[in-house]
């Protein structure tokens, strides 16, 4: 396997399992021996299940997908930091060699309550997606497809809605926030649209929308500790949430 | 503005904002009116200058404003505080927060409280003297003579070192509190955030710092 030294760690794990979203739940300690440093920590995880699965034991469940940094689905609370200990990177992107031989790694769920868990380490984050269906979307022209040089944006718009549009929806800025806020998130869905001309339509009532269904959710409110920041995988800036309150207050004003 | 908006999130975090700048501009007067101590003219023109404050009726009309967005201030971070609380009902196990924020960003619940304490303890030494239970005679300019209740109060050691130690957790509350005020209200920019930035640090060091060093040399007897 890669270009690794071929170290190998034992590890003690801490897992939180959780029956279904009504059980109460509790931590349980795994050894885990031999695992390569070359190793992403699901791939370490698929090692403890199927260990676990061969014990006849119930495999631990927890949420990925693309397992390449994309997706935004795996979602490990580890040792203290949304997606470990690395800056700028998913849990399916932090590799084992970021630990060190007899290290304890304690896992948890995303805490919120808007994010229930589901089962074990997998919480279900379609309060996410409520506040998407409630604004974050753009009104298009039927017919034929427009020529895409036709709207003039200006480069720096261009790049800075880019940017806001990296967010994976991966919630690790609610998970970070002493306040289980989830506005960066919602910052970077409001601000990539509010940044392009083909944003401007439902402008004031997508934010209206989007921050009133954000407090249903009962996700926290913002103190700017900047947690979400320092820990979100896709490096999204304060900055949009300056935009957001900037857009908010616009918008109840006028 | 809609009553929506007030009972938004962002909507409640503005009001901390607008009280929060509001109380900053408040700490410049108070800091500016009290360092006429400094002149160590035995408080004269120190009491000329708070004669002015209690006798001026714009001035005493501008402390219940005052009061209003201090209380203000302290009700709206007891909601925020409680409904955050409620956003995380079952805590982690382990939390590294120094790894993503500073101590003191995670703390103004605290600093704030602390800060509510001394207030008490000083409105009682000085503002309930001055507007109800009297000051202690004149000074030669025939002005009321709050620069005696200083230095009586400033004799007292515990004084010295609570009033000390409460210009340490404001600087630290400032030093959070200020920019992210202006976060709050979305003034964000390029240019000009790094420059807000900076004032903040700077105001959030001085102003306690002038503020602290008035009891110490007091005490010390290098202002007499
Ligand atoms: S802002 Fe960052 S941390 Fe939050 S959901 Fe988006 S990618 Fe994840
Ligand atoms: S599994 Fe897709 S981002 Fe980690």
């Amino acid at each position: 396997m890669g270009s690794g030294n071929g170290e190998l760690l034992n590890l003690t794990l801490k897992v939180w399992r959780q029956k279904n979203s009504k059980a109460k739940g509790s931590f349980e300690t795994h050894q885990l021996k031999g695992i390569s440093t070359d190793m992403s920590f699901l791939e370490m995880f698929d090692v403890l299940n199927e260990k676990l699965i061969s014990e006849n034991k119930e495999a631990i469940a927890f949420d990925h997908d693309c397992r390449e940094g994309i997706c935004g689905m795996c979602s490990m609370y580890i040792n203290g930091r949304p997606h470990g200990p690395k800056h700028a990177v998913t849990t399916c992107q932090l590799h084992m060699r970021s630990f060190k031989n007899g290290d304890t790694i304690i896992v948890e769920p995303w805490r919120s309550i808007a994010f229930p868990v589901i089962k074990d380490l997998a919480v279900d984050r379609g309060a996410f997606d409520r506040i998407i269906a409630s604004g974050g979307y753009v009104s298009v022209n039927t017919g034929n497809a427009q020529d895409a040089n036709n709207i003039l944006i200006p480069k720096t718009a261009a790049d800075e809605s880019f940017s806001a549009a990296a967010c994976i929806a991966c919630g690790a800025c609610v998970a970070a926030c002493k306040n289980g806020s989830a506005m960066l998130f919602v910052s970077a869905k409001v601000s990539q649209l509010a940044l392009l001309p083909q944003g401007q339509v439902e402008r004031k009532e997508r934010v209206l929308k989007m921050v009133q269904q954000m407090d249903e959710e009962g996700f926290g409110n913002c103190t700017n500790t900047g947690a979400c920041e320092a820990e979100c995988p896709k490096e999204i800036s304060l900055e949009n949430i300056a935009r957001l309150n900037r857009e908010m207050i616009g918008a109840s004003l006028t | 503005m809609s009553q929506g908006f007030l009972k938004s999130s962002i909507g409640k975090k503005t009001v901390m904002a607008l009280t929060g700048i509001f109380l900053i501009s408040f700490l410049v007067v108070h800091c500016f009116i009290n360092s006429l101590i400094f002149f160590n003219d035995g408080g004269l023109t120190f009491n000329t200058g708070a004669n002015f404050m209690a006798h001026n009726w714009l001035i005493r009309a501008g402390e219940l404003v005052l009061f209003a967005g201090l209380i203000l201030h302290i009700i709206q971070a007891l909601i925020l505080t409680i409904e955050n609380r409620k956003a995380r009902p079952i805590g982690y196990e382990m939390v590294n927060g120094n790894a993503n924020s500073s101590w003191y960003s995670r703390s103004m619940g605290l600093l704030g409280t602390l800060l509510l304490i001394f207030l008490i303890i000083h409105l009682t030494h000085f503002w309930v003297k001055s507007r109800f239970t009297g000051l202690p005679g004149e000074d030669a300019n025939g002005h009321e003579n709050l620069y005696a209740v200083m230095q009586t109060t400033f004799t007292m050691l515990w004084v010295v070192v609570v009033y000390t130690l409460a210009m340490v957790s404001l600087a630290y509350h400032l030093l959070h509190g200020f920019q992210s005020a202006f976060q709050t209200l979305g003034l964000n920019h390029k240019k000009y955030t790094p420059l807000i930035k900076n004032i903040g640090v700077a105001f959030s060091i001085i102003i306690p710092f002038i503020f602290a060093l008035m009891p110490i040399l007091m005490y010390a007897g290098v202002i007499k």
